[in-house]
């Protein structure tokens, strides 16, 4: 087996036996990288910075210094901010933008040893469902090179597939990590929003924004997200809690585990390849000793005309900074301040920004306010209470995570709405702030990954990632190399 | 027609935090441009705000020495709009729910007392500063004051006079200095005071269309413009016009105001509550350390001073006008027990009209409490005369020491040795047989000059109560 092929769980193992070095693993990614830039899933690579931090973990871990992470590669969306790389949210408007600081998950990764590899490209501003949003170009599929990575997190879904990186970071604010999991066939985790800090994250919906990780299984999302979580007082909305270790759950059997599965969730939209792989894991749980239980989310449906009015609404009012004022795109011809600012935001965003702050703005105006925003807010309570209610009949909800294996380039590009519906399993879980995650369990049409989602009760990630990896160590999906690579 | 003005104010007072509202960035005035500003007033991708718990702090002390009722949980909300001083494209600004509701001040008008309500009192953010000149054609941003925090006052419309804003205003202001939340600078903008004014027939009870008037930051300026406003709109109604609610700005050299916007052009602002920030949460706990580190506050200091100190209400209304002023006093009285009046007449009387001619802040009079209260003591025990007080007071402002030291140098003792006072006025009697024979005849005139003589004998410095009663005995009146 090649070493890029390896788990992180297992590089991890090899670099304290010091079978292998950092250098020498960000050598091997590097590589990798270069020679699969046609997937586009690099926006900025450094191979200087990443090989300085390498020969520093090296030196950590000759110094009796080193954790279970130190010298394991990573690479990072660029919707993290970070001082080594530019940070561009895959938006003209940020082109060539240098931070002057890091995002606490990528600084917490680098405190734990983490070598990056550089920045991965994503929807401009998270905004989208498959890629296609970037000011810098499409991400391709590593399955299927005519189909899309997903979205927002199509940078890192399609590196870790490619195993052109062992792990990357994603965020999710409607589903932007779990749908490019189940899209490129690897491990998406989002953790309970408020666990991971969103300091240094470029904010697209505030409160839906969620830190996550791309892994080749559910060992290494626990591995990593146990160091890139934890309480920072930078963020209002962080959670005070002690730091865990999220694998302490992953040898627990499955026996007497009760998994609910939501009705709503196999309705009518939900194509019969992708049912049928997601009904297939269902009957392994069951044989691995779970108990399956039905369970209704009644108001689910609603998640997408909810999110689509609080995810615009916030994003209005976030992307209202870049004005060409004190950083990112200026236009080059204006008459006065006012001016500057419309054409430097007109030049410097793209399509799918502009819609949604077109609708936020909408939503917000007065006269408007109680009718969308307010009653969208109240709806998202009704759904948060609905998956409470749930958790008191079971221990985790499984269903699919989205309705379709990935789509090909320009299928959903001109029709927005059938895009946003990408999002209909994954949002309702976003809404109500739960740690949910997919991992891969089967292919369906043109050979395509299917992924299974997984949803557990707030800060109940450990139960959750334990369930995926006793999944994972009964079957091989998560394991499934895309041909060449 | 006879016409009734109507006054609201707007106030945002800069609380006086080391650090802004949202950011660990200094507030201090006056730093070169843009070297106060973190990467969080600057707004750059990925930055969060956290709260001030000193602002909070500021906020719960104004709301509880103005009766208010402080809100368990108040929000936070984002006011969007675009101004290239304002990084984030929105100020953070509390809008459906404050942290102070209600509550209200007690004016003095003249003689006249009257109650001003507050609607409410909230926490924001400052802005930045646009310098559009000096910059050939280009516009200059400062961010240093962005971010800093602010409490905007709001009152109900209860004023009925530019005097009575006025007295608001500075009411106001001595309250916030008072309680330690805001320096109270006009001049670098600690301060500062918008009018709602509109006028309507005496008798009418619905409102007329207001106007707001922004920049008023000296109460000169605010007295000056209200004054303007209310005789525009009279004059507009009475020429058969209609007042426009619109914002307006006043021009100081011109003493005028001009229409800055009106409300059709008004902004929609899209406020919605700030998903960066939790719901402020202030529990009974809180207030209560803020209610203990509070300090006796202007009312309760004044009732204490008219009961307790036998002052006049008046007198004890001037000396609690503010807190350096009524600290001055108190530390006075304290070294001179049962002198509340004497203190408070040479306070009133020459300390005020001294610092007020040199244009002068009590806290830099040259005289300290304790040392005004050394030349008191010596008035109290009858060394010094009323006018060998004032000479000593003079010296003492100029630097030349405490009172005892000046009276030794200049052997200023009063004279109060009977035996001494008697000889020298048997002196005066026999130099004056004139004098004395007038009395006698019942001029009572010619006993004023016989004082006038004791006194020009003692240089001064006999003590004038006893010549009179020795000259009477004497003169076997």
């Amino acid at each position: 087996m090649s070493l890029h092929h390896e788990t992180l769980a297992t590089l991890s193992r090899k670099l304290a036996a010091r079978e292998i070095s950092a250098v020498e693993l960000a050598h091997l990614y590097l590589e990798r990288i270069d020679g699969n830039r046609d997937l586009n899933a690099f926006l900025d690579v450094r191979p200087d910075v990443t090989l300085a931090q390498a020969r520093a973990a090296d030196a950590r871990r000759k110094a009796g210094d080193a954790g279970p992470l130190t010298g394991l590669p990573i690479a990072h969306k660029d919707i993290f901010v970070t001082r080594d790389f530019a940070s561009t949210a895959s938006s003209r408007m940020l082109e060539g933008y240098m931070s002057p600081f890091d995002a606490t998950v990528v600084s917490n990764l680098a405190t734990a040893g983490m070598v990056t590899l550089g920045k991965l490209n994503c929807d401009e501003f998270a905004m989208g469902s498959s890629n296609e949003n970037s000011a810098y170009g499409n991400v391709l599929n590593p399955w299927d090179k005519s189909a899309v990575p997903g979205g927002s997190s199509g940078g890192s879904s399609a590196a870790v597939a490619a195993r052109i990186a062992p792990v990357a970071t994603a965020t999710d604010t409607g589903g932007s990590i779990r749908e490019p999991a189940a899209f490129t066939g690897v491990t998406g985790t989002k953790p309970t929003y408020g666990r991971p800090s969103r300091w240094g994250m470029i904010a697209f919906a505030s409160s839906l924004d969620t830190a996550g990780l791309m892994t080749l299984s559910a060992e290494d999302a626990a591995l990593v997200l146990s160091a890139m979580v934890g309480f920072d007082p930078k963020d209002s909305t962080s959670v005070d809690r002690p730091p865990e270790n999220f694998a302490r759950a992953l040898t627990e059997p499955l026996r007497g585990r009760r998994i609910g599965v939501p009705k709503e969730f196999f309705g009518g939209g939900l194509q019969p390849d992708v049912e049928a792989a997601v009904r297939e894991a269902l009957g392994t749980y069951q044989r691995l000793g779970a108990k399956l239980i039905d369970i209704s989310l009644p108001n689910a449906a609603l998640g997408i005309p909810v999110y689509y009015v609080v995810a615009p609404a916030e994003c209005s009012s976030n992307l209202s900074r870049f004005d060409g004022v004190r950083y990112g795109h200026r236009a080059r011809d204006y008459g006065d301040l006012t001016d500057m600012i419309k054409k430097s935001r007109a030049e410097g965003l793209g399509a799918e920004p502009k819609r949604r702050i077109l609708v936020g703005a909408y939503v917000l105006s007065h006269g408007y306010y109680d009718a969308y925003y307010l009653k969208a807010q109240q709806v998202r309570r009704l759904i948060a209470d609905e998956f409470r209610a749930a958790f008191e009949q079971c221990d985790l909800i499984a269903g699919p995570v989205t309705t379709s294996v990935a789509f090909g380039f320009g299928e959903k590009a001109a029709d927005p709405v059938a895009m946003y519906m990408s999002d209909l399993y994954t949002i309702p879980g976003s809404l109500a702030g739960i740690p949910s995650m997919s991992i891969p369990c089967g292919f369906g049409a043109h050979g395509r990954p299917v992924g299974l989602q997984l949803m557990a009760n707030y800060f109940d990630e450990a139960r959750m990632l334990g369930a995926a990896h006793q999944y994972q160590l009964a079957t091989d999906w998560h394991a499934r190399v895309p041909a060449g690579f | 027609m006879e016409w009734e003005v109507v006054i609201g104010l707007e106030t945002h007072a800069q609380l006086s935090t080391e650090s802004k509202i949202f950011s660990g960035a200094s507030t201090a005035f006056g730093a070169a441009p843009n070297t106060q500003a973190s990467v969080v007033d600057l707004a750059l991708p990925g930055v969060l705000p956290v709260l001030n718990r000193g602002a909070v702090e500021r906020a719960i002390r104004f709301g509880l020495a103005v009766g208010a009722t402080i809100a368990p949980r108040s929000i936070f909300a984002r006011k969007n709009y675009f101004y290239p001083d304002l990084p984030k494209g929105y100020q953070i600004s509390q809008y459906e729910i404050p942290v102070v509701q209600g509550g209200g001040l007690r004016i003095l008008v003249g003689e006249t007392e009257k109650f001003v309500h507050l609607t409410r009192a909230h926490l924001e953010e400052d802005a930045g500063k646009s310098l559009h000149e000096d910059y050939q054609g280009m516009s200059g941003i400062d961010l240093n004051r962005a971010g800093t925090p602010l409490l905007e006052i709001v009152t109900e419309p209860d004023m009925r006079s530019a005097a009575e804003a006025v007295a608001y205003a500075k009411a106001l202001h001595a309250l916030v200095r008072w309680i330690g939340i805001c320096d109270g600078n006009m001049q670098e903008g600690s301060f500062r005071c918008d009018a709602n004014v509109s006028v309507r027939p005496m008798g009418e009870s619905t409102l007329g269309t207001r106007c707001e008037i922004k920049n008023l930051n000296s109460f000169r300026f605010l007295e000056q413009a209200i004054e303007h406003e209310v005789e525009r709109q009279i004059e507009l109604i009475e020429g058969g016009g209609r007042v426009v609610q619109e914002t307006r700005l006043y021009d100081p050299d011109r003493n005028e105001t001009r229409a800055m916007r009106s409300k059709e052009d008004a902004q929609d602002y899209r406020y919605f509550p700030d998903p960066d920030l939790l719901p402020l949460e202030i529990d009974a706990a809180w207030i209560d350390r803020v209610r203990d580190g509070m300090p006796e506050l202007p009312e309760a200091k004044r009732a204490r001073f008219a009961a307790d100190l036998g002052l006049t209400d008046y007198d004890a209304g001037v000396l609690t006008g503010s807190r350096e002023l009524a600290d001055f006093f108190e530390s006075m009285v304290a070294r001179l027990p049962g002198q509340a009046k004497l203190c408070a007449n040479w306070l009133m009387g020459d300390v005020a009209a001294r610092l007020n001619r040199e244009q002068r802040d009590l806290t830099d009079s040259p005289i300290s409490a304790d040392a005004l209260s050394g030349l008191l003591a010596r008035i109290a025990d009858g060394t010094l005369s009323g006018k060998m007080a004032k000479e000593v007071f003079d010296a003492m402002w100029s630097g030349e020491g405490s009172a005892d030291a000046i009276i030794e140098s200049r052997g200023l003792k009063q004279i109060s040795d009977s035996g001494e006072l008697e000889r020298i006025i048997d002196d005066v009697l026999a130099a004056n047989p004139k004098s004395v024979e007038e009395f006698r005849a019942g001029k009572e005139k010619a006993f004023n000059a016989l004082v006038g003589q004791a006194m020009k004998a003692t240089k001064g410095k006999a003590n004038p109560a006893q010549v009179n009663e020795i000259l009477r005995s004497r003169l076997g009146g």
